[in-house]
């Protein structure tokens, strides 16, 4: 805690953007990022909403933490994120429809995104509300980031564009980048399909364990630094071999 | 009506598979797949959870459209999987003791497993009546378990790193295992035309 009370403003907002990497450093929050970056577009959209909710719950969180009684707040958090996640899906399906229905089922599941819910837990119950929406900032943009980099290797070697679509009515006239008719080579269409997306995300990350080998042990394990259930996880865990000890 | 229920059930196993197919599920799929107990005790659970978790959501809706706050969905949904999820974990801690040291620890993860809050909005939005919606969710929660031993399988065989590249070590090769473990599940499209 000391160490982290010495963090600047400035530190708290990049740390979630390069350092702490939601999605490629703690390995939270795959099911969206895998789901949601066959392009750019679709991507970056999905990136500024889960961004949205998590500033805002964030700001929610750290304001009424010391309310909420320890033994329930994950309950309480889950309502707050739940309430802000539906604020988002009315908004877009009124403002944006065209983005409403490219996320569809993932927009509502935005709710049960670990990024958001551990950093409920880990962060904005324990930080002032400044710092904590500047935290849900960061990690957001890390989240968008991320999404961005799989969305544009996804969409150039899937369809051959980069940056195509109407982008949610903004750019009506604005087609993207035509890569397959400027060089006449057909996408693979696997690389907007599931087997690719876990593929592109191998890639990301192995990059990632390339270019930080020296600085960071490698990870051999998933998400549990970051999951949001760890506390009550390894509560349990504890609880269990204390019974099976019993036993023996 | 019988065969709509069994088409339903084994495209949730194979087609729509929820971790290899529908993106749904992702983190304890990666996350618990490390042995096959494991991924036995998970499975279990998120099939139980699913289930019941369907079987209470569905005429929640029901209410829900008529009363007209249709919107509010998504927090009477997640709250209900929370309840339940805690109340199943209070009430086999009590009487199933064996159970629960069996499968006890996977149940608060499930809370933020979104394959059981996907499968409940899916439902709703596919407009399943409530059979058709408890075999989509006891499919799906099926097809994750039979995922999850697959890729238990393979993992175990990974134990080993010796051979595989120092970047790709970790969490990028489950991940290349998954990809073409997914490949494979693509094999299924068009199984019902």
């Amino acid at each position: 805690m000391a160490q982290e009370k010495k963090k600047s403003k400035f530190q708290i907002f990049t740390n979630g953007l390069i350092k702490e990497n939601p999605v490629l450093v703690l390995v939270i929050g795959t099911c969206p990022t895998l789901a949601t970056s066959t392009s750019v577009e679709t991507g970056f959209g999905m990136g500024i909403a889960a961004t949205a909710v998590l500033i805002c719950s964030n700001i929610v969180i750290s304001a009424l933490h010391k309310l909420i009684p320890d033994k329930v707040r994950i309950p309480c958090f889950i309502t707050v994120i739940a309430g802000f996640v539906t604020i988002v899906q009315m908004l877009l399906q009124a403002f944006v429809p065209s983005l409403y229905s490219a996320l569809g089922l993932y927009l509502p599941l935005i709710v049960v995104n670990c990024i958001i819910l551990g950093r409920a837990e880990m962060f904005a119950s324990k930080n002032g509300i400044l710092d904590s929406a500047l935290d849900g900032a960061g990690m957001g943009l890390g989240f968008t980031l991320t999404l961005c980099i799989m969305g544009s290797i996804r969409e150039i070697l899937g369809s051959g564009t980069w940056l195509a679509g109407d982008w949610f009515g903004l750019a009506t006239g604005f087609k993207g980048i035509q890569l397959q008719a400027a060089l006449g080579v057909p996408g693979m269409g696997i690389m907007t399909m599931v087997p690719g997306g876990f593929f592109v995300f191998a890639c990301v990350m192995a990059a990632v364990h390339y270019f930080t080998r020296d600085k960071s042990k490698i990870r051999n394990s998933f998400g549990c630094d970051g999951c949001s259930m760890q506390s009550v996880c390894s509560d349990d865990k504890k609880a269990a071999e204390k019974k099976q000890e019993g036993a023996a | 009506m019988i065969a709509k229920i069994i088409i339903i059930l084994i495209s949730m196993v194979t087609v729509d598979n929820f971790p290899l197919s529908q993106f749904l599920g992702i983190c304890p799929f990666l996350g618990v797949s490390t042995d096959l107990d494991s991924a036995k005790g998970m499975g279990i659970a998120v099939t139980f959870v699913m289930t019941l978790a369907t079987i209470v959501t569905w005429p929640v809706q029901q209410l829900l459209d008529k009363l007209g706050i249709g919107y509010l969905q998504t927090v009477a949904f997640i709250l209900i999987i929370a309840a339940l999820v805690q109340f199943i974990e209070m009430f086999m801690k009590k009487n199933m003791p064996a159970l629960y040291k069996g499968m006890g620890i996977y149940l608060p993860l499930i809370t933020t497993n979104c394959a059981v809050l996907g499968v409940c909005i899916d439902n709703i939005n596919n407009g399943y009546n409530f059979a058709e919606s408890i075999a989509q969710a006891f499919g799906g929660g099926l097809g994750f378990w039979f995922a999850l031993t697959i890729m238990a399988g393979v993992r175990s065989k990974l134990q080993d790193q010796s051979r595989i590249p120092k970047s790709f070590q970790g969490v990028p090769i489950v991940l290349t295992t998954a990809s073409i473990l997914s490949l494979a599940f693509l094999g299924f499209q068009g199984l019902f035309g």
